[in-house]
Formats: C-alpha cells, structure tokens, sequence
C-alpha cells in the first residue's frame, strides 16, 4: 500500500522496479497471511484437550518417560518458542508424524492432494463448459424460459446439501442403474497397476495407454465430478449472468448493434471479450471452493483425497495430521485468491 | 372493516406525525413492495411454518422422537402409523423430522446473533478508528476471510470438542469476515459524513457515535446478508452434524440423520432422503426470502 502512493506521487520509477515493487507486496501480503494461518492452526492444536505427549508414548507409560517425551517434545519452552519452531517446521515442509497412518504427513499429503486436484480440476470443468454459456444465454435472453431454468439450477444449487445429493446421486446411477462406478478411485481389481507418475490416474492410464483403467477411472470419477461441477455451475452461471448483464446494457453494445453486426458478433465478440478477465478471477475462486468443498463428497465417495483425509484423521484424533492438511488446503487457498487477484490486477486497466 | 382501512391510510400517509409513524409507514412500504415477490413471499411462508412447527413440537409430533422401537424397524413411507416410515431403530421418522426443526433453528438463530454482531463490532470500530487499529483488525479479518471455511470449522469443533454449541462457535467464528468487511465500508462512508461532524461537534463521543448513529444505518445491509448466507449456515451445520462433529446422536439433527441413514441408503433410501428434503426446503425459503429482501432494502445491488 504504502508503495503504490509513494509512486502515485509522481516520482518517476522504472516499470521493472514498479513491477518488483508489486511483487514484492504481493510475497508480503502471502507471508502475513500465511504467518496467521499458521497462528490459528498452533493455536487450535495448543487447545485441543488431546494430550500429545500420552498419544507418543501410550497411557501406561511411567513418569520418567512421561517427562522425557514431553521435554524431546519442546512443551516445556514457552508458547512463542514453541510457535516458532513449529513455523520453521512448516516452512521446511515437516508436519511431523501422522499417528494414525504412521508415516510423516507430508508423504501423506503428497501422495493424496492428486485425487482431490483431479477431482476438483475436472468439477471445475464441468462448471465452466455448462455454467459459462448458460449464464450468457441467460443474460442475453432475459426473462425467457431458459432463463428461468437457468435461476432455478442455481438455486436448487445454492440450497442443496452436497452430501445428500452425492448420496441420492449414488442410490440412483451406482444402486439403481449401474452405470456408474461405485466410491473408491477405481475398481479394487484395477489398482496398484498403474505406475504413479503425476498421482491422478485419469492422466497416469493415459500415459501408460491402459484404456481399461482409464475407463474404469473414469466411470468412479464422473458421479463426483458431475456433483462439484453442479455446484460450480450453479455459482458461474450466476456471475455470468449479472456479469454479462452488466456490459449489454453499455453504450458501446448499442452501437455495434446500430453498426449492424450480427447478434452473435455482438454477444460473443464485443460483450463476452470484456468479461473474460472477470471470469477468470471467478473461476479462480470457485475453483479454490471446490478444492474445499470436497471434503464432504470424497468422504460420500470414499475418494482418498486431502479431505476426506482431514476428516478421518480428525475422528481419530490424529492432530499432526489434521493441521497439516488444514494448512496445505488454506495454503492452496490463499494462493489461488492471491493469484485471481493479481489477475484482475494484471488484465484490467480500471483496477488500477 | 374501516378500522382497517384507516389504519391503511395512517400507515401510507404522506405527513407522518411522529417519528414513530413515519418508521412505521416506512416498514409498511417496504412489506407492500416485498409482498409483490411471490418467491419470497413463499420462502417467508415456508419459514414462517418452520418457526410454528418447531414451537408446536410436542403437539404435531404422531410419537416420541427418541422412543425405540425394534420390532418396527426400517418401515417405509406409508406404514401403519408412520407416515414417513421408521429409522433403523424403528423411531417415527416424522416425529425426528418435527423435532430436528427446533435443533436447526437453535443453531441459525445462534449464529445469526453471533457472526452479525462480531462483525459489527469489528467493523465499525476499524473503520472508525483508522490508522493502526485498522490495518491490524483488517489483517486479522483478511486471515480468516483465506481460510477454508469448512476445514476452519472442522478444526475448530476438534478442537473444542463435538457437540451443538461447539459447531455453533466453529461456524460463526467462520462467518463474521464478511460481515466486517461490509460493516467497515459502511462505516468509511459515513464517518465523512456532515451529520456526523455536526454530531461530534455537539461533544459526542466515539462511543454514542458509533452505537447510536453509525449502527443503525449498517444493520440493513446486513440484515439482507445474514438472510442470504442463512442456507449456507444451515448447510454448513449439517455438515458438521453428517461428519459426526455436530450435534450427537440420539438428538434428531438433521445432518446426523442422513448420516444414520447413509448406511442403508442402498435398501432404504427414506432414511437418509427425508431429512435431506428438509434441509433443501429450508435452505431453500431462505435463499427465496434473501432474495427478496434484498430488493427492497438494497435496490442497488439488485439482480432484476
């Protein structure tokens, strides 16, 4: 902040120093947020009423060894010590152990974040190829039918639990008629075949050209997918709409029109090419939701992702674990906001 | 009849006689102009009938909620003296349903309370004080608003343990951010204002001018916020509840229901189909009401 009014005075700097400056603030505004992030999870694990140094050593253990693990433990020191410690720990991308799967939680995470990207990456999808064209159908035909249907969609999808709908959406297509995959990543009889080579098997099949697989894959993937990309449709389309909505009331639409171009030049050239930037940062932002949000439908799907990671590790009181996943998740968040920001920053000359 | 109708002129005057008459036209104008929405009307409706279901309980509900009865397990809809069928202890489903109104309630009504205020609060005070005080409440706020909000709220009932009130704080300690935001952008283009120059020079202090003239003009923009992240709140509380983190069986929360029932949902879908209905239906109404009300209090941002 105190950069951009320093140069709005008038002194003259370089754009590369201008843009070393934005950088700058940018990395800036991560480490703070991230530094808070990182107080709120120490702080959650310091009031958690789990001993930790009980699930180290078990319950039957002497006052000696009591003693001694709480000190290797560092719980003796004083609170802003223990904090430090622990942010360097994070920083170098140690979460310590996870009690419950018995490996370090970053091998953890590393291997599960892939399932929940594909996911969430291919529910984005979903949401931009339908919600994108329906919300400037909407816009363009306001008030019509499709408009209507458009409003309903997404309102049904603002007010619809996703885990409900992920179960009906199972009793339907995987209990009633089959023709879906059930939970799970693939079938018990595929897995393990595939050699990890980015993590999501979708793209891991293709390399190794295992059709088989890849359709298997892909059959557990749909269901899911389908149900994030509802909800991310329901979302786009909206801002879509009012975002089109915006621009076809402006003049320079009316002149194209008088101009005499076809509708369709109008819609998609003038109007569309100028909500793009807008788009973007939306999409950035439900893209960040979805990666959230699945926490309640890879638990419906038995996904083995980061959420339902989160979550099994919470019931079994597995803290490491479960602030590790959290910062990794709050991490990928603040970056993807951070990111839609500077976007908007970059390609909108208004926002300056 | 008459009485009526001049109570209908009273209320539509052009000269009101007081200041308690012309807040009252006020309202009227506005309930004339939302009674013309006929979505919010039924979303008002729906939630009206939720708050009188919730109340009469004990009267509506055909059994007790919590009563077991094994040899009646698993009925579907339609059954002898259960209409919506049994879950799989064989209590009545619709006595479950009537009384789980009230844990929903109990858990929107709370949270409503809590985030509004506590982004109020926060809000106005930053954007009235300025300077350090701001930047530093503005931060903490920004912090909160890049967590995850469901994971936040996860990590937050762990730490404090399962239950309703603890799912409440999780949720809210989650749900202020915006409200402060809003708040605070309210309270900048007021503090500038000349009545509140005026005020101050009349030996006001921040106090009185925070709590009697700033508050006053934030609470209808956040009224309509609160009403439209009322379905999220209600989805959010669910969720906790369907991950075991909410409210804790026997209790008839919904979320907790359709987790019971998730595990039959194969055989017998009822179990875990009805409550959804019920948290759709009123997540529903009040994204209907949300709607509506916020084309009256705040044309500006209206969609149509």
């Amino acid at each position: 902040m105190a950069m951009a009014t320093e140069t709005g005075k008038g002194r003259r700097e370089s754009p590369f120093i201008q843009l070393a400056n934005k950088v700058l603030g940018t990395l800036v505004t991560i480490a703070v947020t991230m530094l808070g992030l990182l107080f709120v999870t120490f702080f959650i694990g310091r009031v958690m009423p789990i001993d930790p140094v009980l699930s180290v050593v078990g319950e039957r253990a002497t006052k000696e060894v009591y003693d001694a693990a709480y000190i290797k433990l560092g719980l003796d020191k004083p609170l802003i010590i223990q904090f430090f410690k622990y942010v360097i720990d994070v920083v170098q991308g140690d979460f310590g152990q996870s009690l419950r799967t018995g490996f370090p939680v970053s091998d953890d995470i590393k291997r599960l974040f892939p399932a929940t990207l594909e996911l969430a990456t291919l529910g984005t999808l979903i949401g931009v190829f339908v919600g994108v064209p329906l919300g400037v159908i909407a816009a363009v035909k306001r008030g019509s039918w499709i408009d209507q249907v458009a409003r309903v969609v997404a309102l049904i999808g603002y007010s619809m639990p996703v885990f409900w709908l992920g179960l009906i959406g199972l009793l339907i297509f995987y209990g009633n008629l089959g023709w879906v995959g059930g939970p799970g990543r693939l079938d018990i009889f595929y897995e393990d075949i595939i050699p990890p080579v980015t993590g999501m098997i979708l793209i891991d099949s293709a390399l190794a050209q295992d059709w088989g697989i890849f359709r298997n894959a892909l059959s557990h993937i749909i269901l899911p997918a389908c149900l994030l990309g509802y909800y991310s449709l329901a979302y786009l389309s909206r801002m879509t709409r009012s975002f089109m909505l915006e621009q076809l009331s402006a003049e320079y639409v009316t002149t194209a029109r008088v101009k005499g171009l076809s509708e369709w030049a109008v819609v998609w050239k003038h109007a569309f090419a100028n909500i793009k930037v807008q788009l973007i940062t939306v999409v950035a932002l439900s893209y960040a939701g979805l990666l959230e949000g699945s926490v309640l439908t890879e638990i419906i799907f038995a996904w083995p992702g980061i959420g339902s990671y989160i979550t099994t590790s919470l019931l079994s009181a597995d803290m490491n674990a479960v602030m590790g996943g959290t910062v990794v998740v709050g991490l990928v968040f603040v970056l993807l906001n951070i990111f839609s920001d500077l976007l908007y920053k970059v390609f909108d000359p208004r926002a300056k | 009849m008459s009485d009526t109708q001049s109570l209908r002129a009273w209320l539509l005057t052009e000269t009101p006689t007081s200041r308690r008459h012309a807040k009252l036209s006020a309202i009227y104008h506005a309930w004339l102009s939302f009674r013309t929405n006929t979505m919010a009307m039924l979303g008002l409706a729906i939630l009206v009938l939720l708050v009188i279901i919730a109340i009469a309980a004990p009267i509506l509900a055909p059994a007790d909620p919590f009563a077991q009865e094994l040899s009646n397990r698993l009925q579907p809809p339609g059954a002898e003296n259960h209409i919506l069928g049994t879950d799989s202890l064989g209590r009545d489903l619709l006595s479950r349903l009537i009384y789980g109104s009230r844990i929903t309630l109990y858990i929107v009504g709370l949270v409503a309370l809590i985030a509004p205020i506590t982004g109020l609060l926060v809000g106005t005070v930053s954007g009235y004080a300025g300077g350090w005080a701001d930047l530093i409440l503005m931060r903490i706020t920004d912090i909160f608003l890049a967590f995850p909000r469901l994971v936040l709220a996860l990590a937050f009932v762990a730490a404090l343990g399962a239950g309703i009130e603890n799912a409440v704080l999780a949720i809210s300690l989650t749900a202020w951010p915006p409200y402060a935001r809003i708040a605070r952008a309210e309270t900048l283009t007021i503090r500038s204002s000349d009545y509140i120059s005026a005020i101050r020079l009349q030996g006001a202090g921040p106090l009185r001018i925070i709590t009697k003239h700033i508050w006053p003009l934030c609470i209808s923009s956040l009224i309509v916020r609160v009403t439209l992240d009322m379905a999220g709140i209600i989805l959010a509380a669910a969720g906790l509840g369907f991950l075991g983190l909410g409210a804790q069986p026997p209790s008839p929360e919904w979320g907790a229901m359709i987790s019971e029932g998730r595990r039959f949902i194969l055989d017998h879908w009822w179990v875990a189909t009805v409550p959804g209905l019920a948290i759709f239906t009123v997540s529903l109404a009040f994204n209907l009401l949300g709607d509506g009300l916020r084309d009256v209090l705040d044309p500006k941002d209206g969609e149509t």
